[in-house]
């Protein structure tokens, strides 16, 4: 790894580090728009104005906004999540399983769709223009084209209304076989694939197209090679950096499709948790989990980018 | 030899089927959300059946809802919700991108510097949950939902209107323009603009597309429209408990989404090369 590399990654990760201070005041200022008085809320409204008083003191809401910000920012630091204002109960203790679920269920759902991706962005790519190719290409236009919540619809009315193999909308928590735990994930997982698998099959065939016209494909192409040893030997190679960079990308869409798959499901993941306190109106969890999924996203995105610079060869000397 | 004329065909007009009907849907789904009043068989918040998720009939031409209520007047009505609040955002969003993107690509320097890395940082918050977030602190309506779908959306127009500016700007008519002293509102009306409009009027339609599908997401969520009014993602949400036994009323409203995200979508996939990319 040469001076060059080494500079732009460490001016990338700058750049995320400064972005995530600035999505953590985004967070904290939408969040703090709240109409109304948060100890007056919490104390219901037979509270007398004494006691309001007390609670704001104590809580520090008396403070300047930009105090209450580095100080909350500081306790996120420090691993102090704050207490959920709907009952009482600590942040870290509240999240801690659901947020295993949520990785659990993207993890299962990335094992399953990069390899069913990869397999056909690539060979839509070699067979450009076929009809193997335009109708893949035409399903991909439609799930990109759809909101994710009419794919679960859809994946409901297929597998349990009308196939009937698999349990509609609830999720079981009393799991006892393998076979069962395989019953419960299959609706939300397959859901989840087609929605982050549209968007790689997108970019891994745009990557390896936009190789195939490079002159050394040419070259191979009047060789006498293949179709299949043209892309697989001369352009795949090359188009390495791009897709792991699609890949990444891709999977940053399962942040936004969680959300939906969680609720119309009922899967006990971090996602749910936060549509659930966005309801009650819960600010400390709210911020929590929005600062988890900020993280989650930039993490992937940040990702992204230093493995496009990485496989840059003319950056290689 | 024979004379070529110049038809839309040779310079590169040409419009194929498939936009044409595309445009057709789109033109639909426009004037149904101008004409609603006058075109639902019932008053949409009427309970008109007495059976709930009742099927298709001649009476109820796409079943009633789960309070007997007719569901094709209510898709009628919740076209004007979910067309209108997408399309006064992605109209905000475009103009502000789209000035501010030559603004900035014409000025340059720290202006442009500050404002790109601001607008980045605001694309690394996934949108959906933006939205969510904007929402629970100020309360759902409808003038809170444009302006949080605008503000998601500014920082991608900016982008694209900023990369295409970019590069008209290094044109020799723009330099010529700088020699004879024009101003930057001059610079940004007269010389990028003309040169920019195919390329970001397709871009506003895909983005016009995403603020539908994050709108419906949002309100099938519960934090979009709010009831007694309803758009297509709220229609959804309502009927929801109809899923099970796959009765109209949850799967109509979907299907309305799909017609006119797809559509869009390949109405700008098939727009004519010229205006497409008029950059180029």
């Amino acid at each position: 790894m040469n001076s060059q590399i080494r500079s732009l990654i460490l001016a990338r990760l700058g750049i995320a580090v400064i972005t995530l201070i600035i999505v953590s005041f985004i967070v904290f200022a939408a969040t703090e728009m709240l109409p109304g008085d948060i100890a007056q809320i919490l104390l219901g409204q037979a509270a007398t104005p004494e006691a309001v008083a007390g609670l704001r003191e104590a809580m520090g809401l008396n403070d300047p906004a930009f105090l209450r910000f580095l100080r909350w920012m500081g306790g996120l630091l420090q691993g102090d999540l704050g207490k959920s204002y709907a009952n009482n109960m600590q942040v870290a203790d509240l999240i801690g399983g659901r947020l295993a679920n949520t990785l659990q269920l993207a993890a299962v759902t990335a094992l399953f769709s990069v390899p069913v991706a990869l397999f056909l962005g690539i060979t839509t790519a070699m067979y450009q223009g076929s009809i193997y190719d335009r109708a893949v290409n035409f399903m991909v236009i439609g799930v990109i084209s759809v909101p994710e919540f009419m794919i679960a619809t859809l994946a409901v009315l297929v597998f349990a209304v009308w196939l009937q193999w698999l349990p509609a909308l609830s999720f079981a928590n009393d799991v006892k076989s393998f076979w069962e735990l395989l019953r419960a994930y299959a609706m939300p997982v397959i859901t989840l694939s087609f929605v982050i698998s549209a968007q790689m099959i997108r970019m891994t065939r745009a990557a390896v197209i936009s190789t195939l016209g490079a002159p050394y494909v040419e070259m191979a192409l009047l060789k006498g090679a293949s179709r299949p040893r043209m892309v697989l030997r001369h352009a795949l190679p090359n188009a390495v950096g791009p897709i792991v960079n699609a890949v990444a990308l891709s999977l940053s869409y399962l942040l936004g499709g969680v959300i939906i798959v969680e609720t119309v499901f009922n899967y006990p993941g971090i996602a749910k948790l936060m549509v659930d306190a966005v309801a009650t109106r819960d600010l400390p969890l709210i911020q929590t989990c929005a600062m988890i999924f900020c993280l989650g996203y930039l993490i992937l995105i940040t990702l992204a980018d230093i493995i496009a610079i990485l496989s840059n060869p003319r950056l290689r000397k | 030899m024979a004379i070529s004329f110049p038809t839309p065909r040779r310079l590169g007009y040409r419009f194929n089927l498939v936009g044409i009907v595309s445009a057709f849907v789109v033109l639909a789904w426009a004037l149904i959300a101008i004409f609603a009043a006058w075109l639902t068989p019932y008053g949409p918040g009427e309970v008109v059946d007495f059976d709930y998720f009742g099927p298709i009939s001649s009476q109820f031409w796409l079943g009633s809802d789960y309070l007997g209520r007719d569901i094709l007047s209510r898709i009628i009505i919740g076209t004007r919700y979910t067309v209108g609040i997408s399309l006064a955002a992605v109209l905000i969003a475009c103009f502000t991108g789209v000035v501010l993107g030559m603004t900035a690509a014409v000025i340059g320097g720290w202006f442009d510097t500050i404002l790109s890395r601001f607008l980045d940082a605001l694309t690394s918050i996934p949108s959906k949950l933006f939205g969510l977030v904007v929402v629970a602190g100020i309360g759902s309506s409808i003038p809170v939902l444009i302006g949080v779908l605008a503000v998601i959306y500014t920082p991608g127009a900016y982008r694209f209107a900023r990369a295409l500016s970019v590069n008209i700007n290094t044109m020799e008519y723009v330099t010529v323009a700088r020699a004879r002293g024009e101003r930057t509102l001059y610079l940004i009306r007269h010389e990028i603009l003309p040169n920019i409009t195919g390329p970001v009027l397709a871009d506003m339609g895909l983005r016009f597309v995403f603020i539908v599908l994050l709108l419906s997401g949002l309100s099938f969520l519960g934090l979009g429209v709010q009831p007694p009014n309803s758009d297509w993602g709220s229609l959804v949400r309502e009927n929801i408990g109809a899923l099970s036994f796959g009765a109209p009323a949850v799967i109509m409203p979907s299907i309305a989404i799909a017609t006119l995200t797809i559509s869009v979508n390949l109405l700008i996939d098939n727009l004519p090369v010229k205006i497409r990319d008029r950059s180029e």
